[in-house]
């Protein structure tokens, strides 16, 4: 007897719990539901003052949307663009006003709730491959100035293909669930202690800039860890270290220092940019400079830096690191010292040495084996520095060699740990997708 | 230090520092001529040989890092008398003036065809875009890897 | 003399540059590029015979049939060793391959002055021509006599025999054997009819090309004599700058160092093994340095040369009529310094022995070199031997002189061993003449009749001709102790000119005032690049042509036909436009666009014009070239495809430099020192196509075409950027940065 009642209230239960569990879903299905914005007809280009047009450009460089809005060999601003992420692939969406492929229906307000909301013109929730944890700091005036930049492009009529995720990562009304855990909204605050300059970086930096979005450690569902921010992330595979208190420059961050190395990917001080960071340092060599040191007033001041560099020697122990690591002395002997070895011309050139890159003292190892893998492209206007990647001419066990090497001559930090398997996983990441 | 690298198929004992870059060894311990020194900075590919069938650029690998991994030249890929397909196809297009950097641009191309023997013109010019040719050979020696390719070239010359 | 001068030029024909004042012509026999050239003893013959009438300088024919044939003339990879083969080859009436063809050793062959400024085939190739008809002829009189007939009656039959009616044949070993080769040639030796041609105008393969291909011995990189020694030059970062403290003793110390050679500021390690000079090399080099020369032009760039002391030059002063202006154009030109870019760093091989210095030499000028090498190295002429053997392309004055100068001091202190000096790519980059950077300054007017009223040309300019020719013309004569001046920069006189080259239109326009600021101190050490002043000078001229066009509302075709009274002018801008489509062309759209130019190459040389479609990307400013058209009328083609190889190269050439190409410096040193710091064109930004038409001239006398399509390129890039965007741009390169400033924000 007890046994049947316990089966009615066991299926009662289920179905009980069943129905809760439909309601709860139906509650957040609707709570996740966008209204769709009614398309327009495209706005004709000269319905837009130049100014805007321009500052919009500017806008547009400062927040890098061509970089990941263009695909190899496509139209600026195109999209089609892949993105690996731990869920999966996306592409990213054509920005150009093309009414069917791209945004060319899209009102301002829609292009606002975009960047704002992460809501696109439909209704459908965008994945935070979009930035807008960022974006939604961006003032309506800028936006507006973003908007009128873009709708007076020339349209280019070709459709993204479609996000190739893990499922169920695939059913956006979940993202509404993020959004609620990670989105938050509001104008960047003001600091009224700090300088304009300061204040104007912050805006910049935590607005479209987004630097965070790869500076920053996300957590399991891919959000930033805002109690941590600026303590070091990934981007395709590198390693964006960190730009707090722990960075780990061999020279303390000035701002004229950051000021050089973002403009122009390269800090007599501190090494060339690489990987991810190349295509932001030639957005930033196209903005006016005041605006660059805007966003290195207030990166320098979270790194707690801002005086003159101390002059302490810099680490060179050649003759030890070549005991502990033979294989990696020679090798560096063979491949490396022709640019980076003394009497090289490129430090005949004023280039860095070793001991000065942030990559060999960071506490990962990642961007190294990246920079060793792949090699450096000049980052502005094609001119700059050039190193050749050596993906096929070295095994991961001799990358691994040669990190360790440098790792010990260039500094005196612990040798790092697993460097064959970190090898083999950035190979692996900066393949393409 | 004697080392051993199979070039060509063939096994040599060579006498040089481990990390003396590959592309002295072939030279001038091995007396072959195709890999040649345009930078010795890894930015020019008139070095480029094959490791295991990879393009890779001599100038910058040490030769303590072949082990038994082959070595591929251009000598290896055909002889005067017996060109390969694609030595071949750049005689025919006559694909060479200063020639300097012929030897490079056929070791980049023809990894290329062996990993994939009907590239797309994108992905052909996309491959070679780490080799320089100064003269401004580049018309012709994409018409050689379009032949061996198989991709047509359509009449663009007279 | 000017307008006359014009009129000969107009009516057409090379025949018509022997014909001018005498001291014009030491310049055509020996190359016209400056050099030394060698002194002319028969004026009345053509090309190099001038110089070097004696037949058996250019042709030896064995008793067994075999044949040599000497030329000055060096093959530098623009395929003239098979050119002149041809040449050879169709005037004996032999097979090429019959043919043992020796070129540009100071022991063998006859002085023909510099391989340079498209003479080859104008001098060497003439000489060639009539050296071999010459001897044809007394092959063909020699068989006469032994048959007792006229040798009218004879012929040759491309097998190296004389043939008679009835079938009788002599081989020519057996003829040659009767004559003696040690006479001067007739001018009017009977050359072969075209009609009849084997070889010439036909595509021979390039006889160079296998080895390239297939690892064979090609270069003088690849020379392994035995004993050779591995040098490398220790030296500051560029020219104009030396190591404060040089590590030598150091150096000194390392694996495998012989010696380490130390001369006044020169020094060099010299080593068993190739790395192990390398490694000596960069201990010794670890130190700062310190320029000795005045600070280089960072603020203003080639408008420096506008601040300078000139010396002035009258190119063209005409005064036809005042004539109303109803358009005027206006405008500043100008390209920066140009750094050669060879893929190879120079690099030379010498050996000092018994009293004698033999030199392996890419240079282009083997005769001057033997000359100003046995002077900086204290020996008689006759006792150095330089022998041309090739390396990459130079394109002009590279690093080879200096190389093989400092090649032949370091073994003249090494007696006995071959030494091999390789300059790095850096120090090739630094240490190298660049081509000059210029500016020009026009302007212009059309009348109402829509016809150029009036012409004001001003073209400003170092020497570019720096070529060595004595001792002080090598950067090293001024480092070691007792030391050579450097002689003071000379321009190269009309008709060829140097900075002022190509700046005498072809077209005929009334009233021209052409200057040549000719400025004789250098912000940078410069020295010949091809095409000398043409390329910017041809770049003006097609540019305000367009202009002027475009204010006019003239087809920029149907413009420069209605000023041009040269047939051949004419003909070869028919040919590339209507190959090109230009009457159905697309318009100008905003993106796309087309531009055409051409110019004659010194008004003596190959004609070309040109015309290419091209895309610009507005969001980043990049250029895309969709294809582009040429024609060329290169007189009778010898190879065909070796002119087109040639004119393909320039225009990819010309491209690279208008677009991204710029030699850059701080104040103490160049900064453009490895191919990341000085980028060229890649496979991915090359054209979609490039045609050449080669005109087809059977008999007509050769005109060099090596350079003749840098000049019309990059002037019919500025066009089609214009026609495309309406942005018109005067200061080379055009960078994405500068391309995007220039059209401005539009979609």
């Amino acid at each position: 007897m007890l046994a049947r009642l316990r089966q009615i209230g066991w299926r009662r239960g289920a179905l009980a719990a069943l129905l809760l569990a439909a309601a709860a879903a139906l509650v957040a299905l609707a709570l996740s539901w966008r209204p769709a914005i009614a398309p327009i007809a495209p706005p004709a280009p000269g319905s837009f003052a130049p100014e805007q047009v321009a500052r919009g450009a500017m806008l547009a460089k400062l927040g890098d949307c061509a970089v990941c809005h263009t695909r190899d060999s496509g139209r600026p601003l195109a999209g089609g663009r892949p993105l690996a992420t731990p869920f999966g692939t996306l592409y990213s969406d054509n920005l150009t006003p093309d009414p069917e492929t791209g945004i060319g229906t899209w009102s301002a307000a829609a292009f606002r709730r975009a960047m704002k909301d992460g809501v696109s013109r439909t209704g459908a929730h965008l994945y935070p491959a979009l930035p807008y944890e960022h974006f939604t700091h961006v003032a309506d005036a800028d936006l507006d100035a973003l908007y009128a930049f873009l709708m007076t492009r020339r349209p280019v009529h070709e459709a993204a293909p479609a996000n190739r995720l893990i499922f169920p990562l695939g059913f956006r009304p979940l993202l509404a669930g993020w959004k609620l855990l990670f989105l938050h909204q509001g104008p960047t605050p003001t600091d009224p202690s700090r300088s304009a300059e300061w204040n104007r970086g912050a805006y910049i930096v935590e607005g479209l800039g987004h630097c965070g979005g790869c500076h920053t450690p996300r957590n399991l569902a891919g959000g930033e860890i805002r109690s941590r921010a600026y303590a070091g992330g990934v981007a395709e595979g590198w390693r964006a270290p960190p730009l707090d208190a722990s960075n780990p420059a061999a020279r303390r961050w000035t701002q004229d220092a950051l000021v050089t190395y973002l403009r122009t990917g390269i800090s007599p001080d501190h090494s060339a940019a690489a990987g991810p960071m190349g295509p932001v340092v030639d957005s930033l060599s196209q903005v006016p400079e005041s605006e660059v040191r805007a966003i290195a007033a207030y990166i320098v001041s979270k790194m707690g830096g801002g005086a003159s560099a101390p002059t302490a020697p810099l680490p060179d122990h050649a003759e030890a690191a070549a005991r502990r690591f033979p294989e990696g002395a020679v090798l560096f002997a063979g491949a490396c010292a022709g640019c980076h070895g003394p009497g090289a011309p490129m430090m005949g050139q004023g280039r860095p040495v070793l001991s000065l890159a942030t990559v060999l003292r960071d506490t990962e190892p990642t961007s190294a084996a990246q920079a060793v893998l792949q090699g450096i492209e000049p980052p502005v206007a094609g001119r700059g520095p050039k190193m050749p990647g050596f993906a096929d001419a070295l095994t991961d066990d001799q990358i691994a060699a040669v990190l360790g090497y440098l790792r010990a001559r260039y500094t005196d930090r612990p040798d790092w740990k697993k460097l064959p398997a970190t090898v083999a996983k950035a190979r692996k990441e900066g393949a393409q997708p | 230090m004697t080392l051993t690298i199979t070039v060509n198929g063939t096994r040599h004992q060579v006498d040089a520092s481990p990390e003396t870059p590959l592309l002295y060894v072939l030279r001038d311990d091995l007396g072959l001529n195709g890999a040649k020194y345009g930078c010795g900075l890894g930015q020019c590919g008139a070095c480029t040989v094959q490791l295991d069938g990879k393009a890779v650029f001599s100038c910058v690998t040490p030769v303590a890092a072949v082990g038994e991994r082959a070595v591929r030249t251009v000598e290896g890929l055909g002889t005067a008398d017996r060109m390969s397909p694609l030595q071949q196809a750049f005689r025919e297009e006559q694909a060479a003036q200063c020639g300097y950097c012929i030897a490079g641009m056929i070791m980049r191309a023809q990894a290329l065809l062996d990993a994939d023997p009907h590239p797309d013109e994108a992905k052909i010019r996309a491959h070679m875009q780490t080799n320089l040719c100064r003269c401004g050979t580049h018309m012709r020696i994409l018409r050689a890897i379009r032949r061996v390719a198989g991709i047509p070239n359509d009449g663009a010359a007279a | 003399m000017n307008a006359s001068r014009r009129q000969l030029l107009a009516g057409g024909g090379l025949l018509v540059a022997f014909s001018l004042a005498g001291h014009g012509l030491a310049q055509l026999a020996g190359g016209g590029e400056g050099g030394g050239a060698p002194k002319p003893v028969r004026p009345d013959l053509p090309g190099s015979l001038k110089s070097n009438p004696v037949l058996e300088s250019w042709v030896h024919i064995t008793p067994d049939g075999k044949i040599t044939v000497f030329s000055g003339k060096a093959e530098l990879g623009q395929g003239i060793r098979t050119a002149l083969l041809q040449v050879a080859a169709e005037e004996l009436d032999v097979p090429p391959a019959a043919i043992d063809f020796v070129t540009a050793d100071t022991a063998r062959t006859p002085d023909e002055g510099l391989t340079a400024g498209s003479h080859s085939m104008q001098d060497g190739g003439t000489a060639i021509a009539n050296a071999c008809a010459n001897v044809r002829m007394l092959l063909t009189r020699a068989a006469a006599k032994r048959w007792g007939v006229a040798p009218d009656g004879l012929s040759t039959n491309g097998r190296a025999q004389v043939t008679a009616p009835d079938g009788r044949s002599l081989g020519y070993g057996a003829l040659a054997a009767d004559l003696s080769l040690q006479v001067e040639a007739v001018p009017n030796a009977p050359r072969r009819d075209p009609r009849h041609y084997r070889t010439l105008g036909h595509d021979l393969p390039r006889v160079d090309i296998p080895a390239k291909l297939t690892g064979g011995a090609a270069y003088v990189q690849d020379l392994r004599l035995p004993g050779m020694l591995h040098a490398r030059v220790v030296r500051g970062p560029s020219y104009g700058t030396h190591l404060a403290k040089p590590q030598l003793d150091r150096a000194r110390k390392m694996p495998g160092v012989v010696a380490v050679i130390a001369n006044g500021r020169f020094a060099a390690v010299v080593a068993e093994k190739e790395w192990q000079a390398i490694e000596a090399m960069r201990v010794a080099q670890d130190s700062d340095y310190v320029r000795t020369l005045p600070p280089l032009p960072v603020e203003d760039g080639p408008h420096r040369l506008q601040k300078l002391p000139t010396r002035e030059i009258s190119v063209l002063d005409t005064h036809d009529g005042a004539r109303p202006a109803w358009k005027t154009v206006r405008g500043s030109y100008s390209r920066p310094w140009y750094s050669h870019g060879s893929i190879g760093p120079s690099c030379a091989v010498a050996l000092a022995k018994d009293g004698s210095l033999t030199l392996w030499s890419h240079s282009q000028g083997v005769f001057d070199m033997h000359r100003a090498v046995a002077e900086l190295v204290g020996l008689p002429p006759e006792k150095v031997r330089c022998i041309h053997t090739p390396s990459a392309g130079c394109y002009g004055q590279n690093g080879a002189d200096d190389v093989t100068a400092e090649a032949g001091l370091i073994a003249m202190a090494l007696p006995g061993r071959p030494i091999r000096l390789q300059w790095m790519r850096e120090q090739e980059f630094g240490w190298e003449p660049c081509g000059c950077g210029m500016v020009t300054q026009v302007e212009a007017a059309i009348g109402p009749d829509k016809r150029i009223a009036h012409w004001n040309y001003e073209v400003w300019s170092n020497s570019h001709n720096n070529r060595p020719v004595g001792a002080g013309g090598y950067a090293v004569a001024q480092q070691i102790t007792p030391g050579f001046p450097a002689p003071p920069p000379k321009p190269i006189p009309m008709p060829e000119g140097d900075g002022d080259r190509n700046a005498n239109p072809l077209y005929v326009f009334p009233n021209m005032d052409v200057r040549y600021h000719f400025v004789p101190e250098m912000p940078l050490r410069v020295s010949a690049l091809r095409s000398l002043g043409a390329h910017l000078n041809v770049f003006t001229i097609e540019s305000v042509l367009d202009e002027l066009a475009l204010a006019g509302g003239v087809d920029p075709l149907t413009f420069r036909l209605a000023h041009m009274e040269d047939p051949r002018a004419r003909a070869v801008m028919i040919e590339a436009t209507t190959r090109f489509g230009w009457a159905k062309r697309p318009r100008g759209d905003g993106r796309r666009g087309c531009g055409m130019a051409f110019a004659r190459y010194k008004n003596i040389g190959a004609y070309c014009a040109l015309a290419m479609e091209i895309e610009v990307e507005r969001e980043t400013g990049a250029i895309t070239v969709h294809r582009v058209q040429a024609a060329v009328d290169a007189g009778q083609p010898a190879s065909p495809d070796g002119i087109r190889n040639q004119v393909e190269g320039g225009i990819i050439q010309s491209l690279s430099w208008a677009t991204r190409e710029a030699v850059s410096y701080d104040a103490t040193r160049r900064t453009s020192f490895d191919w990341g710091s000085y980028p060229i064109l890649r496979f991915e930004e090359v054209p979609g196509s490039v045609a050449v038409h080669v005109m087809d001239r059977p008999g007509d006398p050769f005109l060099g075409a090596g350079e003749t399509a840098q000049g019309p390129t990059s002037a019919a890039l500025a066009n089609a950027i214009a026609d495309a965007t309406g942005a018109r741009l005067r200061d080379m390169p055009f960078t994405p940065e500068v391309v995007k400033a220039a059209i401005g924000l539009g979609g």
